[in-house]
């Protein structure tokens, strides 16, 4: 079960009207190392991991959650009164063919998301080092979208998920070592 | 002087038809060489962790892009 807490895990304001960022963005939304696969991926491999690490996997999943509600956020607040026009010239046509302005699961390139970005191998070292890899892309996909912005507010709201990536990674390694059961030993490999 | 920026220095041929980048960089942020988090490491206030989103101040490690580099970037 879950509580919800009607706010945002850290503010997101947009300096400008900018759809093409929007179109950037949405790669953190529905695309193959975005917030929406990394929630579900978490979620559901927590059923096949010794007890000890359930725990994280839950609390991270969760957290993914609230990056992808500040995620849609930002692409809500950098369309939402973009005309046609404005949204064709973003690249953006495509979509508002299919979406209006709606959100929708789909990568930077438009390809809709699909089940087959996450993994579950029911392999505790397997899913836990999948894990870790996502969280690295997540980071360097945040990395290439601070380089692509030129709007100081939402790269402030970027560099707050840059940082959750790393210390999730950090908490999947962790993870690693307690299911090895050697970390806190003194013994040499 | 230490950084988590790491750089190399990509093969450049006379005939590459695009103007050749001499440097290349990546980034090894902090936890790649802390392994499992020692206790008593240092941390942000509240405030400050809230901002930077970390509260220890050892796995902080911000990116910023051309531009804010040059506006000397923003810490916590």
């Amino acid at each position: 079960m879950w509580i919800y807490e009607k706010k945002l895990q850290y503010p997101v304001r947009v300096s400008t009207c900018n759809p093409t960022l929007a179109k950037y963005l949405i790669e953190q939304y529905g695309g193959a190392d975005g917030e929406l696969a990394a929630a579900l991926r978490y979620l559901n491999q927590r059923y096949t991991i010794p007890d000890k690490v359930i725990g994280l996997l839950t609390d991270i999943g969760t957290e993914e959650f609230a990056h992808l509600e500040m995620i849609a956020t930002m692409v809500y607040k950098l369309t939402k009164d973009a005309t046609p026009e404005q949204l064709k010239a973003a690249g953006l046509g495509e979509h508002y063919a299919n979406h209006d302005g709606a959100l929708f699961y789909q990568n930077a390139a438009g390809s809709p998301w699909t089940a087959t970005y996450i993994q579950a191998k029911g392999d505790p070292i397997a899913d836990l080092y999948e894990d870790i890899a996502a969280e690295e892309k997540a980071r360097a996909t945040y990395q290439w979208l601070i380089d692509l912005s030129d709007d100081p507010d939402l790269n402030d709201s970027l560099r707050f998920l840059r940082e959750r990536e790393i210390i999730h990674a950090q908490r999947f390694r962790e993870a690693v070592e307690i299911l090895k059961e050697e970390w806190d030993t003194k013994k040499v490999f | 002087m230490y950084t988590h920026l790491k750089f190399y220095h990509p093969f450049v041929s006379s005939f590459d038809p695009c103007k050749p980048i001499l440097e290349k960089k990546y980034s090894t942020p902090p936890h790649l060489y802390i392994g499992f988090q020692p206790p008593n490491l240092p941390q942000f206030s509240p405030f400050e962790a809230l901002k930077a989103g970390t509260l220890w101040k050892d796995f902080y490690d911000p990116w910023f892009n051309t531009y804010e580099k040059q506006m000397g970037g923003v810490l916590p």
